[in-house]
């Protein structure tokens, strides 16, 4: 795979026997249709896909967003793992639905929690969380509320919620 | 005298003679407290001691609760679970189901106030009584078969208790 895609593929991690792929984030598709369709990969499994907040992080200047793609080959018995960073102001990435059906569901979830928009989806429209909840809840910056509980000592207060 | 010796607790005897009566409130109560065919409404870790409840070990069909798995015929929902915002919709949808008299309990702590998820939790509704109206609570996180029965038994004596002037539609 390094041969084949050498100028997409930005860094390459071995962790503990799971290798993944930094590529660059337009060649992702290009990438994944070979893989899918080249019989000497033969990934015909897209297991998961999820995404990664870097916010704050030192690790942020490659970008704050980070979608994992969790791939299975199952003719080898193999998986590994293909890694886009996206930026803050912008975090695009093309859709995976015209080669695997099941990124449909995925890229939703991503999208609802994360907020990366994924172009070409066919709806891309919240799936989880609860139709009235604006923003996206797995972003670091995501505002934490509460309210205050309720016990004998201020029981006659009326409930504050704190954001 | 001997049948009336043997006849239930409930059987009100005049003193010294062979008529029965009893007052309809309490056929009424006790059809109703003896016969609470609850909705399965399991949402996470609570509905597992339901299902332990409900097997031969604790025997939950000696209390007359036999689990329904329509609102149509059921009198009782037993809340097993974390309630969402996304599930609290739903859950107003099959009590509004449900034929008069129904009730409700809240096991367990999620659908007391929120428990484990009272803080920062986006998604997690802080406790059904939003939504509906709550007879019986029971705490625990997850409550034992224990607690779980004795406050079917303790709802059961509520229902016992009731009159028929108090009722009203909820």
């Amino acid at each position: 795979m390094s041969s084949r895609f050498g100028d997409d593929i930005l860094s390459i991690e071995d962790f503990r026997g799971d290798r993944s792929y930094h590529i660059k984030p337009g060649a992702l598709f290009e990438i994944c249709q070979t893989l899918f369709e080249d019989d000497t990969f033969d990934v015909k499994f897209l297991a998961d896909i999820t995404s990664v907040d870097w916010y704050d992080h030192e690790d942020a200047a490659a970008g704050r967003f980070e979608v994992v793609y969790n791939f299975y080959m199952l003719s080898h018995t193999y998986r590994f793992f293909i890694k886009v960073r996206l930026d803050e102001s912008n975090p695009r990435i093309a859709s995976l639905t015209p080669i695997y059906a099941a990124a449909n569901w995925l890229e939703r979830e991503v999208y609802d929690l994360m907020g990366i928009e994924f172009e070409g989806h066919p709806e891309l429209t919240k799936i989880l969380t609860a139709d009235d909840l604006e923003g996206f809840p797995l972003r670091r910056d995501f505002p934490l509320t509460y309210e205050v509980p309720q016990f004998s000592f201020n029981k006659d207060d009326p409930p504050e919620v704190i954001k | 005298m001997g049948v009336i010796k043997k006849l239930p607790i409930y059987t009100e005897k005049l003193p010294g003679g062979g008529l029965i009566l009893t007052s309809l409130e309490t056929v009424i109560n006790q059809a109703q407290a003896k016969s609470l065919w609850y909705l399965l409404f399991g949402t996470a870790c609570c509905a597992i001691e339901l299902m332990c409840t409900g097997a031969s070990r604790y025997d939950f069909d000696r209390l007359g609760m036999i689990f329904r798995a329509t609102p149509r015929q059921a009198d009782l929902i037993i809340a097993a679970g974390t309630i969402t915002k996304k599930m609290a919709p739903r859950l107003r949808r099959l009590y509004d189901q449900m034929a008069e008299p129904r009730r409700v309990i809240a096991m367990g702590g999620c659908t007391i106030k929120g428990g484990p998820f009272y803080y920062d939790s986006y998604s997690v509704e802080k406790g059904i009584d939003h939504i509906v109206p709550v007879d019986m609570y029971i705490p625990g996180c997850p409550p034992r078969p224990e607690s779980l029965l004795e406050g079917c038994i303790h709802l059961q004596e509520k229902i016992k208790k009731q009159k028929l002037s108090d009722w009203q539609e909820k």
